[in-house]
């Protein structure tokens, strides 16, 4: 493999690893050829034909995104052969394209948008020549209209390749060509997980999250409401991203602002239940592994990866961990605990999270989350949401003065924080059990054989004479090789796993702002490890909001009756298509 | 799990499936084309349940499936009639009137071309070519030609195909 290769575009000499292709090469020099199918994230496809290039000698135009580069190969990337092919390329596109740009969720970040604009396209010489689809609006995380589509695969292919769910597919052929489930179904109708990347490497704006603003907004012009927010780990290290600061910067002291400036009564952190999190999960755990019940334990915050348990490992629910998300968690505190100690009435809350995450929208409507008495998160929006809705809201955000949350369930350490990337659920979890177990100070806060970016990792961790063996996986296709694995008899000798349905973990989940960066997931995780060395606390049994509510609420004990009551549910497993 | 297809799965016969399965348990990659065509020779027609049993057994994704089926013209999702019946629109039996023949076909069978009689007994399609020009107007019933085609002849020759 570390063969290298020379070859020329453009008249330029390019040295290259053996496999690199032409459009890699190309981009090695400053040469950006445009593409519309290929993505970092999947295998190249050649579809689009957006890329194609002159190789000299070579009877046909090649695609640069799927041809290898080879020795003494001439390519080039601009002759008036290539900018016509290029150019009808996308005027066809255009022609069925929906003219609706000003309008359309994804107006100024549509990679079709760019390209027609970079091409410099003023006239369409063709007709439209497709057939009208109907929107699928019937799923709660995302809205499908295939009149957008430009059949680039890209999330047929992300959907097979990384999360092995394969619910897109291309159907029919000539015009009538189309990419959807299968038997035309809606997305609701087929074992969808929620995960929604396919909305986050779609160019254009065929796939979007279902907008929930306008409800809240209603809810926070209402006069009797009080309008309660949380806001996810991983939401601080993407927000920034919408506004053009460097992908990973951390920004939580102006979404804070932010989120009073809308409007938002009590602005929270969900941190605080990501730490509660750990106390109840650990508890579990250890109780779990001491009588040797149901194990390896799996974490249940990743509710993609929840749906994605119940449909297809459902033999297998057990093993899941009994705690509700953090999400949940803050839901089900804040219309009993926090109303309690504010003195609210909990019949005028209204619950509402900010998520990087898109299945939340569908977690929330479970019926078992309405352990309050209520819907314990009545309305979840995502990053991408709130970042749109501070714009509309005239806030320049990166001139925000940053400001602290509310107190009472607004501190969260450094563990909680972590949780938004893959590995952080486990290292907080490790953080405390060591200290749980050992009655010692961790030598070292921070775990290392936990973090990276390896799509299913292991690790041992010694508790001083307790070994247990960690497995880390992110991306539902790794979470399937970890479930194939337990069915096997785990013989890998698993105790305890974390699973997160997205590429990254939560850094990188569906809802959160659109990044073109290859290393944005790298980025917004060095964010998020930043995050947590900045903080005062890192140990989730180390923070005081959480031992209040302990003492204060759950009966002076992690896993008691009242956690029990609101903390736990027991997987059903749910009917699912 | 509330899989709506599976209950329809059950009732289903799926036993003609298994020779098909056997014929082709050594190809390990690239079977699923000629599974699907021997299944429709089985059954006529791809019914869900089929697909279904099909993804199962060589572990393809059901979107994968029905991507392929809709896109090879020779697969079908809905049952077919009996006999299919293929009349040409080519150029020469154009120019002898094709339209007419169709149009006969069309009242007695009640059907538009791609549909098929209630009572499952024909199938019309139209073709652009069958390449037996010399005998325009022609349409095809399965394997048989039927030339030099007349409007008023088209009854009676799909009376002698009803069983």
């Amino acid at each position: 493999m570390s063969k290298n290769i020379t070859l020329t575009i453009d008249n330029q000499p390019v040295t290259v690893q053996a496999g690199v292709t032409i459009w890699g090469a190309a981009k090695s020099i400053g040469i950006n050829i445009p593409t519309l199918c290929h993505h970092f994230d999947v295998k190249p496809y050649g579809g689009c034909r957006a890329c194609v290039v002159e190789v000299q000698g070579a009877r046909a135009l090649a695609a640069a995104c799927s041809f290898p580069a080879t020795e003494g190969l001439v390519v080039f990337t601009n002759t008036p052969k290539v900018r016509s092919a290029r150019r009808l390329v996308v005027e066809l596109l255009l022609a069925n394209h929906p003219k609706d740009c000003l309008i359309c969720p994804r107006n100024q970040n549509c990679e079709l948008q760019a390209l027609a604009q970079s091409l410099g396209i003023k006239d369409i010489r063709f007709p439209p020549a497709k057939p009208r689809w109907e929107l699928d609006e019937g799923s709660p995380s995302l809205v499908r209209d295939p009149n957008k589509c430009i059949l680039c695969g890209r999330c047929v292919r992300f959907c097979e390749e990384k999360q092995t769910c394969s619910v897109y597919t291309f159907a029919n052929r000539g015009f009538k060509s189309t990419v959807a489930p299968a038997f035309g179904k809606g997305l609701k109708d087929v074992k969808c997980t929620m995960c929604v990347q396919c909305s986050v490497i779609c160019p254009v704006g065929a796939i979007v999250v279902k907008d929930d603003t306008a409800k809240v907004l209603e809810a926070i012009n209402d006069p009797d409401k009080i309008v309660i927010v949380q806001t996810a780990p991983a939401t601080r290290v993407a927000l920034g991203d919408y506004f053009g600061n460097p992908a990973g910067s951390v920004v939580t002291g102006q979404m804070v602002t932010a989120l009073r400036r809308i409007g938002f009564d009590r602005v929270l952190d969900t941190n605080f239940t990501a730490d509660l999190t750990i106390m109840e999960e650990a508890t579990e755990f250890l109780k779990r592994l001491k009588a040797n019940l149901h194990m390896p334990m799996i974490t249940s915050c990743s509710p993609g990866w929840i749906n994605f348990m119940e449909m297809y490992f459902p033999d297998l629910l057990q093993h899941h961990s009994t705690c509700k998300s953090p999400q949940q968690m803050f839901g089900a505190l804040a219309k009993t605990y926090y109303a309690r100690k504010e003195g609210l009435d909990p019949s005028r809350i209204v619950s509402v999270s900010i998520m990087p995450c898109t299945a939340k929208k569908h977690e929330c409507l479970r019926p078992e989350m309405r352990s309050s008495g209520y819907q314990d998160v009545d309305y979840v929006l995502t990053t991408r949401e709130l970042s749109q809705l501070i714009q509309s809201f005239g806030l320049s955000f990166n001139d925000l003065p940053p400001s602290d949350y509310d107190p009472v369930m607004g501190v969260g350490s450094g563990a909680g924080t972590i949780f938004g990337v893959t590995g952080g659920v486990m290292e907080a979890a490790m953080r405390t059990a060591y200290e749980v177990v050992t009655g010692e100070t961790l030598p070292a806060v921070e775990f290392n054989s936990i973090r990276g970016m390896g799509g299913l990792r292991e690790a041992e961790v010694d508790l001083k004479g307790t070994k247990i063996k960690l497995a880390i996986a992110h991306g539902l296709g790794n979470a399937r090789k970890v479930m194939e694995g337990i069915k096997a008899g785990n013989p890998r000798g698993w105790t305890f796993i974390e699973v997160m349905a997205c590429p990254g973990g939560c850094v990188s989940g569906g809802g959160q702002p659109i990044n073109h960066d290859m290393n944005f997931r790298h980025k917004r995780t060095k964010g998020l490890y930043a995050d947590d060395r900045n903080l005062p606390l890192r140990k989730s049994h180390d923070n005081p909001e959480v031992q209040a509510l302990r003492d204060d609420f759950l009966g002076g004990e992690y896993g008691g009756h009242k956690s029990h009551e609101l903390l736990h549910t027991p997987l059903k497993g749910h009917d699912h298509p | 799990m509330g899989n709506p297809n599976t209950a329809i799965a059950q009732e289903f016969d799926l036993t003609k499936m298994a020779p098909i399965y056997d014929t082709y348990k050594d190809v390990e990659n690239g079977s699923l084309i000629p599974v699907l065509q021997s299944a429709q020779d089985a059954y006529g027609y791809l019914p869900l349940p089929v697909l279904e049993d099909i993804g199962e057994h060589l572990n393809v994704p059901i979107s994968q499936i029905y991507g392929v089926v809709t896109f090879y013209s020779q697969f079908h999702l809905e049952p077919r009639g009996k006999h299919v019946i293929r009349t040409c629109q080519g150029t020469a039996c154009h120019v002898r009137d094709a339209t007419r023949i169709l149009d006969s076909l069309k009242k007695t069978l009640g059907v538009d071309p791609g549909g098929t009689t209630p009572d499952l007994q024909f199938t019309l399609e139209t073709v652009a070519c069958i390449g037996a020009c010399s005998l325009a107007p022609v349409m095809m019933v399965d394997n048989d030609t039927h030339g030099r085609l007349t409007p008023d002849a088209v009854p009676k020759i799909l009376r002698d195909y009803r069983g």
